[in-house]
């Protein structure tokens, strides 16, 4: 179908971005980023918003940048950003590994993380990173400043913190220690397709032991978090096949899984121990 | 609402100027106001690339951008890779290795590769079986198109 129409908007700053949506957002004005959901949406007419303010002009969202040992992520960075060595050390490496899980290739040059963040679907591999990493949501309105932890900022199937009036103008990543190995590993039924369940896992070696543990679980549950009781299964112990095995086994009877007319929750229990496993073995 | 907007779109280096509303999508106003009905709609939300063209030289979904957003961007469609009378080395190696049946979705696998070889020339096997599964052809079970891309990347490389 055709989107039902709509007042466009192509504010050129920021601060222009706001004013509209302090306007616009309580009547039913939403942000278009690279809009691989929204206007798919729209064109089904499951949404049908009155308003969208196009970020798409804004230059001052297209950032990247580290500062501090964090990496700052612009509303207007597309996912294939991340296919290129824009990000160095062992969080540019997990941001290759993940970004190729990422629909497919005319998709990512168009779709943004931060839109990926702000739309908040349980299968967004954005929202796996921002929970995985402990990641930070900058949120704009003419307000002022908020900033959120990913933990804080959603809430469940596509709901978010996110007022109406706010724009996600960044995400921010803690950088991973060097040395740290990484592993991302999701499955769906077709390569592109919507991920069933995606596990990701990051560790360092200390005297042959693993340490700081993170064990983050996207796409089976309602939104994307850490695992404790998988991160303690991993702890202090020697990478081998056996700690490997326990860690999924702690992650799958930690989680409270979705379930659909494809996907019992014992299913995705078994995904989400195979692939903590083999995020676990792939780690480098 | 449905106030049109005058717009001027670059398509393969000609200038199509056109009052559209806000609400229709690049691929409508390229083919129904630009005239250009090479590329074709497929499943009009971003799932089948039958509607794949170049902003910049980079693939996109035409069915999930308005034309509103593609003012001032460099748009090349399936029309623009013919040079003269000479269809492009990606053209004559469909034809060669049989890549088309019913020929709907061969506008977007082109594009798709024409962008993906001028910014990677050097794709591996892999790589490029993951570039093609964007698109959707439900006709010739993809051996052919693979074959017919990895022939034009040699071609390509060997002209550039």
């Amino acid at each position: 179908m055709k989107p039902a129409p709509f007042t466009y908007h192509a504010p050129a700053s920021v601060d222009e971005a706001v004013a509209l949506l302090a306007r616009w957002g309580p009547q039913d004005g939403r942000v278009l980023a690279g809009g691989q959901s929204l206007v798919a949406t729209m064109a089904f007419r499951v949404a049908r918003p009155a308003h969208l303010i196009d970020i798409n002009g804004i230059g001052e969202l297209a950032h990247i940048t580290i500062k501090d040992g964090v990496l700052s992520i612009g509303a207007c960075v597309r996912h294939a950003a991340f296919e290129r060595n824009s990000v160095p050390g062992p969080t540019g490496a997990l941001l290759r590994k993940v970004v190729r899980n990422i629909a497919h290739y005319p998709i990512r040059t168009r779709g943004t993380f931060c839109g990926s963040v702000a739309h908040a679907d349980p299968a967004s591999e954005w929202c796996c990173v921002m929970a995985g990493l402990d990641g930070v949501v900058v949120l704009r309105s003419s307000r002022g400043v908020r900033r959120l932890r990913a933990e804080e900022f959603f809430q469940g199937v596509m709901a978010t913190a996110l007022e109406e009036d706010e724009l996600v103008v960044a995400a921010e990543l803690p950088l991973l220690a060097d040395g740290t190995r990484t592993g991302f590993q999701e499955f769906s039924r077709r390569k592109g397709d919507f991920a069933i369940a995606m596990a990701l896992v990051c560790y360092r070696l200390e005297n042959g032991m693993m340490i700081e543990p993170r064990v983050a679980i996207g796409g089976a549950e309602a939104q994307a978090r850490r695992i404790p009781q998988a991160e303690q299964a991993l702890r202090g112990r020697a990478p081998g096949a056996d700690v490997f095995a326990q860690v999924g086994a702690a992650a799958a009877a930690a989680i409270d899984p979705l379930e659909d007319i494809n996907n019992t929750a014992a299913y995705r229990r078994s995904l989400v121990r195979a692939l903590v496993e083999r995020a676990l073995e792939s780690a480098q | 609402m449905t106030e049109r907007r005058a717009i001027t779109l670059s398509v393969n280096g000609k200038d199509y100027p056109v009052a559209v509303e806000p609400r229709r999508t690049l691929v409508d106003v390229i083919r129904d106001d630009c005239g250009l009905t090479g590329t074709h709609i497929g499943c009009e939300h971003g799932v089948c690339g039958s509607c794949t063209v170049l902003l910049d030289d980079e693939p996109v979904r035409a069915c999930l951008m308005f034309a509103v957003q593609a003012e001032g961007r460099r748009i090349r469609t399936v029309e623009g890779l013919q040079q003269g009378d000479e269809l492009h080395p990606l053209q004559q190696a469909f034809m060669r290795h049989h890549a088309l049946q019913c020929g709907f979705c061969t506008p977007g696998f082109l594009m798709l590769a024409v962008g993906a070889l001028e910014k990677r020339p050097d794709l591996d096997d892999e790589e490029l079986v993951e570039m093609l599964s964007a698109n959707l052809c439900r006709c010739t079970g993809y051996e052919n198109i693979v074959k017919a891309v990895r022939a034009a990347a040699t071609e390509m490389k060997a002209r550039a």
